[in-house]
């Protein structure tokens, strides 16, 4: 049985339930703050990893500027809790909706362009952000970052163990898969994966390609938002460093890693790349070249990834000029 | 002063032009974009440190070993990246050699430190122009981009394997078809463009005086901005698209704010793919 059918689904739940009970009892017995550190970091990059399929992987959208917006929404909350001293649960939302209406002034002039060619606007795109927010220091201060995020609290009861924010993030994964799946199984995620595997046909039966590819385009990156707002009032401090393209392409080594089109391939890819390097200590000096190497390895050999379907990013080329290539030019 | 940014971002220009060439060589023949071409360049800009501070050898030595470093990597990269993946779409090459770029830069930075090296300054004396002052050494940078120009029109325009280069970007199966090598083509290809990417790095390091791990990623962006302003086959196009941001970069020095300096290549890149595809001296090409 191919990985991917392990979804989690109501008829799975003898799968499902004791692993969510392990999640649940695990702060319980470790006790360790540093390993459930690597918890909670595991469970933030499960948010990205799972936005970021939904352009990447369902729809079929090379965004390749994600860490862009997880910068927004973490600017976002920092501004709005330090400045104006508003609490996590008006932040976390608010974070989403900036990073939305940032994804939408994106997503409209740019999702013409296919292929390739998206993934480099996306890329110009990433670097203009890390480059504005570096400089805009009246709002962002600029390279000394936002320190003093104060941590999220209800009823009094502040988040402040690494205990808390396990539950917190675990809670909030829960829901994003949750939503995420009924997404894909409505009408409207069935139309993203339409575009995917073919866009002509797609709009051959009525689907509105354009406005649905933004509306891809927008709910990723209002997780991506959320995401950030998280990290900001976990980490308590934000600076621009932290969301550059490095960034996207970890989160973007990930999906390809776990597998993209599928439920469970990010979530998998998010948890492995953030235990293995921590789990091998051994390699802690080369996390990254460790990460460059299994990117490599896995386009070579199983681009699919551990859990998701085969042909998103191996997509033979039809025609000669398909994709975007340009017919026929030459080095003159 | 005017004058004086002028000559400043046409030296830097030139540099980014020889970055820019070499995508669209990769991009012309084989319709594919690498990542991995900043990291070549810092690498280019390593060999050329080590051959110049550590051994104290002269800068045409550092040049040449720089130029054959960046034909290695280039010859390797194909073989690694380009040829399983010729019949798969765009995405898995750029996949790889961005897993590449960061396996490149993370060893360099491992095994030598994230901090600057210093590279010894050459050529230091100046020419006077009204207000503004040339150095010898911005000569002898714009003279050696020149100098590699005409080289690199020399070979595709002049000899046979550039005649095979030309025949198969044009048409790789017909090429084929007339006994061309496709796969020794895509490798030469890759390699030649390396080569300058591995060139332009030492230049750099010479112009700046400093190397570092890091100065791939922004530069291999830049130029790769240059070549889609140019339209990503042309290499007139790049060219004057290298020198345009060049210059127009050290405006925004002189007259804007310097920490925006780096945003221009970035706007020109989004700018130029939203609204003009083909670039200024492109084919039209389907992009959308």
């Amino acid at each position: 049985m191919p990985l991917h059918s392990f979804a989690p689904r109501r008829d799975n739940l003898a799968i499902w339930l004791p692993i969510l009970a392990a999640l649940a009892a695990f702060p319980l017995v470790v006790k360790n703050e540093y390993i459930l550190n690597v918890g909670v970091l595991a469970g933030i990059y499960v948010i990205l990893t799972t936005g970021l399929n939904i352009t990447n992987g369902y729809t079929g959208l090379m965004s390749f500027g994600y860490a862009a917006f997880y910068g927004i929404g973490a600017y976002t909350a920092a501004i709005l809790s330090t400045r104006y001293g508003m609490p996590f649960w008006v932040t976390f939302p608010a974070a989403g909706v900036v990073a939305g209406l940032f994804g939408v002034t994106i997503a409209l002039p740019t999702l013409r362009l296919k292929g390739i060619f998206l993934a480099l606007v996306t890329i110009g795109f990433q670097e203009i952000v890390f480059l504005i927010t570096l400089n805009w220091t009246s709002l962002t201060r600029g390279p000394m970052g936002i320190p003093g995020i104060p941590p999220p609290s209800l009823g009094g009861y502040a988040f402040v163990s690494n205990r808390d924010y396990f539950y917190l993030i675990l809670v909030l994964n829960l829901l994003m898969v949750f939503l995420v799946a009924r997404l894909m199984g409505s009408r409207v995620g069935r139309t993203f994966i339409a575009i995917r595997e073919d866009e002509v046909a797609a709009q051959s039966v009525g689907i509105p390609i354009f406005p649905m590819k933004v509306l891809s385009f927008v709910i990723s990156t209002v997780m991506a938002g959320v995401a950030g707002a998280f990290f900001a009032h976990h980490a308590r401090f934000v600076s621009a460093d932290s969301f550059r393209l490095d960034e996207t392409f970890v989160i973007l080594t990930m999906l390809i890693v776990g597998g993209m089109g599928t439920l469970v391939g990010p979530i998998i890819g998010a948890i492995f790349l953030v235990i293995f390097p921590e789990a091998a200590r051994f390699l802690s000096h080369y996390r990254e070249i460790v990460y460059g190497a299994i990117l490599v390895l896995v386009i070579l050999f199983r681009p699919e990834g551990i859990a998701g379907i085969p042909g998103i990013i191996h997509s033979p080329t039809k025609k000669k000029s398909a994709a975007g290539a340009a017919p026929g030019g030459a080095a003159r | 002063m005017l004058l004086q940014q002028i000559v400043n971002g046409l030296t830097q220009g030139s540099l980014y032009a020889l970055v820019a060439i070499g995508f669209v060589i990769v991009f012309g023949t084989m319709n594919l974009v690498t990542f991995a071409h900043g990291e070549v360049y810092m690498i280019g800009a390593f060999v050329g440190y080590f051959v110049m501070s550590v051994w104290g050898l002269p800068w045409p030595v550092a040049m040449l070993l720089a130029m054959a470093a960046g034909w290695l990597l280039g010859v390797f990269t194909e073989k690694l990246a380009f040829r399983p993946m010729r019949t798969v779409g765009h995405m898995p090459p750029l996949l790889i050699t961005i897993g590449l770029s960061i396996i490149l830069k993370e060893a360099v930075m491992v095994t030598l430190g994230a901090e600057n090296r210093p590279v010894p300054s050459i050529y230091e004396q100046t020419i006077r122009v009204g207000d503004s002052q040339i150095s010898l050494l911005q000569v002898v940078i714009v003279g050696c981009v020149a100098l590699l120009i005409v080289g690199l029109q020399f070979l595709i325009q002049g000899t046979k394997i550039g005649r095979a280069m030309r025949a198969t970007a044009q048409d790789h199966e017909a090429a084929y078809a007339m006994g061309v090598n496709a796969d020794r083509v895509f490798n030469i290809a890759f390699a030649l463009a390396s080569l300058l990417g591995g060139a332009a790095g030492v230049l750099v390091g010479i112009y700046y005086n400093a190397v570092s791990a890091t100065m791939g990623g922004t530069a291999g962006l830049k130029g790769f901005a240059a070549c889609i302003f140019g339209g990503l086959t042309s290499i007139p196009g790049a060219i004057l698209g290298a020198l345009i941001i060049g210059v127009v970069e050290n405006l925004t020095v002189q007259y804007l704010a310097s920490g925006y300096r780096d945003i221009i290549a970035f706007l020109v890149m989004v700018v130029v793919l939203i609204v003009r595809p083909q670039g200024l001296l492109g084919n039209k090409m389907r992009v959308i």
